[in-house]
């Protein structure tokens, strides 16, 4: 089934939200389409202010949160999270929940932001995969991306402490290069088996750049 | 097109997609990642793996006014940033560090040109464009090296590399690059210290010519 945003009526997101929060709780495989993504496609597509809104209520205290424990202070954090949450709206064309739930493509534009702030230099970026209308991704590869992130959670509550906590701080980017070996890494074959079949869509894409 | 056969490694990779890793070698794993599906995927399932720590975090509260400020911004005129979008055989990061311009080679001898795009404490990275048959002057290293192909290809002791393709050379590897026959081989090299060359070029020469 092919998915567009106008599929989604505002009263049918609502209640799932509760829902799937329980479920969560029980650690069930995700069966509906997260609100948040909801939430972004609607941004996307529709310029949706409210569901902007939202997307701001659930984000900007977690990327606050995210910000300082990498050493920024309250006054500098709630600048990056005004631009990180800026750029979500503005380049809300980028998303793409074939490849990413909305934390990911959030976390990118927050380390992005975070880097430019510490360093002279821009942080270099890989070229960016346009995408064509004609590939619009169907309902289930992007249920399926976050039945994998929902198992990636599992494993990260699964580990140790402190093996959590290095692998926290890892992606919080408080390790050096050399301290990051392949052993901090938590289980990524699945979502990246998945991520790319997200992307064999743009392969056309890639095709033409080499 | 032709396979790629060399890709970033698992620690280098997350390094680049968690911030960690120097500007030098960003470059050139962000240029890699351009042209690699494979190392795309696992670049985006570290921002899968990011986001789940993002999402899963503590929270901090907000000032009273910030989301009203947000709100106030959402279409307020903003200034373009500059993009650099990939041109001819150089992908985005590579034009990102040429500021949007064209290459402008420096000979280093025997038909090897180079261009310089960041050199400083960090380490450095430039563009090679080695001849065919000729070989990239004869190095070993101080530290990591990282070299992409962008055109053409060599061949040293641990195999061929052709478009797309990343060598990761450490301080236990002294190899001899030799540019393949056919189009000149152009690649993109970051070092996290100076090179030293062993043969044509006295080591009291580098500081100078920033090699």
């Amino acid at each position: 089934m092919l998915l567009t945003c106008h599929d989604i009526d505002h009263a049918d997101w609502r209640p799932t939200f509760g829902a799937r929060k329980d479920m969560n709780e029980v650690t069930q495989p995700p069966t509906q389409i997260s609100p948040q993504t909801t939430w972004m496609l609607a941004v996307r597509d529709r310029r949706d202010r409210a569901a902007f809104s939202a997307l701001f209520d659930h984000f900007a205290p977690r990327l606050k949160g995210f910000v300082m424990r990498s050493g920024a202070g309250s006054a500098q954090a709630e600048e990056i999270v005004q631009d990180v949450m800026l750029t979500v709206w503005r380049k809300a064309e980028q998303f793409d929940p074939a490849r990413a739930q909305v934390s990911a493509w959030i976390y990118r534009i927050a380390r992005n932001r975070q880097i430019d702030v510490i360093r002279k230099e821009g942080r270099p970026l890989p070229d960016e995969l346009g995408e064509d209308p004609s590939t619009e991704p169907d309902a289930s590869q992007i249920l399926a991306v976050e039945q994998e992130i929902s198992k990636l959670k599992q494993a990260l509550e699964r580990l140790k402490p402190d093996q959590r906590e290095i692998i926290k701080q890892a992606y919080l980017g408080e390790l050096t290069q050399q301290e990051i070996s392949a052993q901090t890494g938590l289980p990524l074959g699945t979502i990246k088996s998945r991520i790319r079949l997200g992307l064999e869509r743009l392969r056309h894409e890639m095709k033409d750049l080499r | 097109m032709t396979a790629i056969n060399h890709h970033t490694s698992e620690a280098l990779l997350m390094a680049y997609a968690v911030g960690s890793l120097p500007h030098s070698f960003s470059v050139v794993v962000a240029a890699h990642i351009s042209l690699c599906l494979e190392c795309r995927a696992a670049f985006e399932a570290h921002q899968a793996a990011g986001g789940v720590i993002l999402e899963t975090g503590g929270t901090e509260a907000l000032s009273e006014d910030l989301k009203s400020d947000v709100l106030d911004l959402l279409d307020a005129p903003i200034k373009p940033t500059p993009l650099h979008a990939r041109s001819g055989i150089y992908p985005g990061p590579v034009m990102a560090a040429l500021k949007g311009k064209s290459p402008k080679w420096k000979s280093l001898g025997m038909g090897v040109r180079q261009t310089i795009l960041s050199s400083g404490r960090e380490g450095s990275v430039r563009l090679l464009h080695i001849p065919p048959g000729q070989a990239v002057p004869d190095h070993s290293h101080n530290g990591l090296e990282l070299t992409l192909v962008l055109q053409g290809s060599f061949s040293d002791d641990t195999g061929r590399f052709g478009v797309g393709d990343l060598e990761i050379a450490d301080q236990a590897l002294e190899h001899t690059p030799i540019a393949d026959a056919g189009l000149p081989c152009i690649c993109l090299a970051a070092t996290d210290a100076p090179l030293r060359f062993n043969s044509f070029l006295p080591r009291l020469l580098q500081p100078l010519l920033r090699i």
